[in-house]
């Protein structure tokens, strides 16, 4: 929206989806998304220091309206983590699965802000090309992602020794004849690859498409007024959809998390 | 879908939030959590404790009634037989001394009557000889006659 006059769908949609981005070596690998990054370390600031300040006041008799709102939190989470994991949970499971879940929500919720209003205010203060929602970001979701897989493998060995997880490797789930370690070990293999992939890939899919939409109708906006206010609606619409997808997708997330790691103490 | 070092540094704030979380968010909170759920447990048993001690003494009082009413009816029969007992003794002592009463006072007429007899006796033997006096106009030796009279005076 730089020029008005040679504005297209296209140039709208590539303008709304290109990242803000740096420069810090040389390929293409040396490259930080400036936008994913201070967007989503903001609302992690907030978030975990929102929650900090709470639990820094936190009494154990009756709790304010902001303690019990954080308490729900925790329990709720709490909950779900105690059906899935049986273990010390209080040591590192449950508090993660809270992070992940607190901070996906949040990045996910960008995706409210209206898309064009938030270029325009950020375009005045300087800042054009600015993706709003980390989540949308494929960085975003494989750098969680790849975190959990690696917590994952940690509490693998961890927990089994590196030789219980070696012969899990080859032993399970098949069984430990000899002549099934290459169907066990290309099993796990995939399982590996595919955990990650899957986890990252289905929120940065789902967000991704909810901009789209939302650039797509958006682009109502140019077919003058009648197209404008049928846009909106639309918009509306898909917003209040998108409440459920942002939830959803966050708690699916999270939820994941928690299987990955629970998986990752149990031994077959 | 261009992979760069943006992922490496969302990575690491991830680690930094999971580490903050784990060390100082969840922890506190845990424990005012937990430490209220025991309060509230313990409130709870101490409430069924108060109902099961307030249940007890319901029943040890109606106990206590129910044994005080007994004795109390009891306390009232014997009470009753008590009086009736009395007043039957009342009855039993007025009626002696009625009797005592009456029989002394019919000694006393007997002797009274007795008594007047004697005198009229002692006047009748006189009169009868005033009387023959009287008649006869004569002395009349008492001495000579003094059979007679005691004879008359045996027929009264």
């Amino acid at each position: 929206m730089t020029a008005g006059a040679e504005l297209t769908p296209t140039s709208y949609i590539t303008h709304h989806l290109s990242f803000m981005q740096k420069s810090v070596g040389t390929g293409d690998f040396w490259v930080l998304h400036v936008d994913t990054i201070v967007t989503s370390v903001i609302l992690g600031i907030l978030a975990f220091g929102f929650l900090w300040w709470v639990v820094r006041g936190a009494t154990a008799g009756v709790p304010n309206k902001r303690q019990a709102f954080v308490e729900l939190a925790i329990e709720f989470i709490d909950d779900q983590v105690k059906g899935i994991f049986h273990g010390d949970r209080h040591a590192f499971v449950a508090p993660a699965a809270l992070t992940v879940f607190v901070w996906v929500l949040l990045m996910n919720a960008m995706d409210f802000l209206p898309v064009d209003i938030m270029a325009k205010i950020l375009g005045a203060m300087g800042l054009h090309e600015w993706r709003m929602v980390p989540t949308a970001d494929v960085n975003t979701t494989f750098a969680l992602a790849l975190a959990v897989w690696f917590l994952m493998i940690f509490y693998s060995v961890k927990v089994k020794g590196l030789g219980g997880w070696i012969h899990e490797l080859f032993c399970s789930p098949f069984g430990s004849n000899p002549l099934l370690w290459p169907a066990n070990f290309l099993l796990n293999i995939i399982e590996y690859v595919s955990k990650p992939l899957s986890h990252s890939l289905r929120l940065y899919g789902n967000m991704y498409a909810g901009e789209i939409i939302f650039l797509l109708l958006g682009l109502w906006a140019a077919t003058g007024l009648a197209g404008t206010v049928f846009g909106a609606i639309l918009g509306a619409g898909w917003a209040i959809f998108h409440i459920l997808i942002v939830v959803l997708q966050a708690f699916i997330f999270m939820m994941l998390t928690v299987v990955y790691l629970a998986m990752a103490h149990e031994s077959h | 879908m261009n992979i760069n070092l943006t992922l490496i540094s969302q990575a690491v704030a991830f680690a930094i939030f999971i580490w903050f979380t784990v060390r100082f968010v969840w922890p506190p909170l845990r424990n005012a959590i937990e430490i209220r759920q025991k309060t509230i447990a313990d409130g709870l048993a101490a409430a069924e404790r108060g109902k099961h001690d307030l249940e007890l003494a319901a029943r040890r009082s109606a106990d206590v009634l129910r044994e005080t009413k007994d004795k109390s009816a009891e306390l009232l029969t014997q009470a009753e037989r008590r009086a009736q007992q009395i007043v039957e003794d009342a009855k039993a002592a007025a009626r002696v001394e009625a009797d005592k009463v009456i029989a002394s006072a019919k000694a006393e007429i007997d002797q009274e009557a007795e008594r007047a007899k004697q005198q009229l006796r002692e006047r009748v033997a006189e009169l009868a000889v005033t009387g023959a006096e009287k008649i006869l106009r004569r002395e009349v030796n008492a001495a000579a006659h003094a059979d007679m009279l005691s004879a008359l005076k045996q027929e009264l």
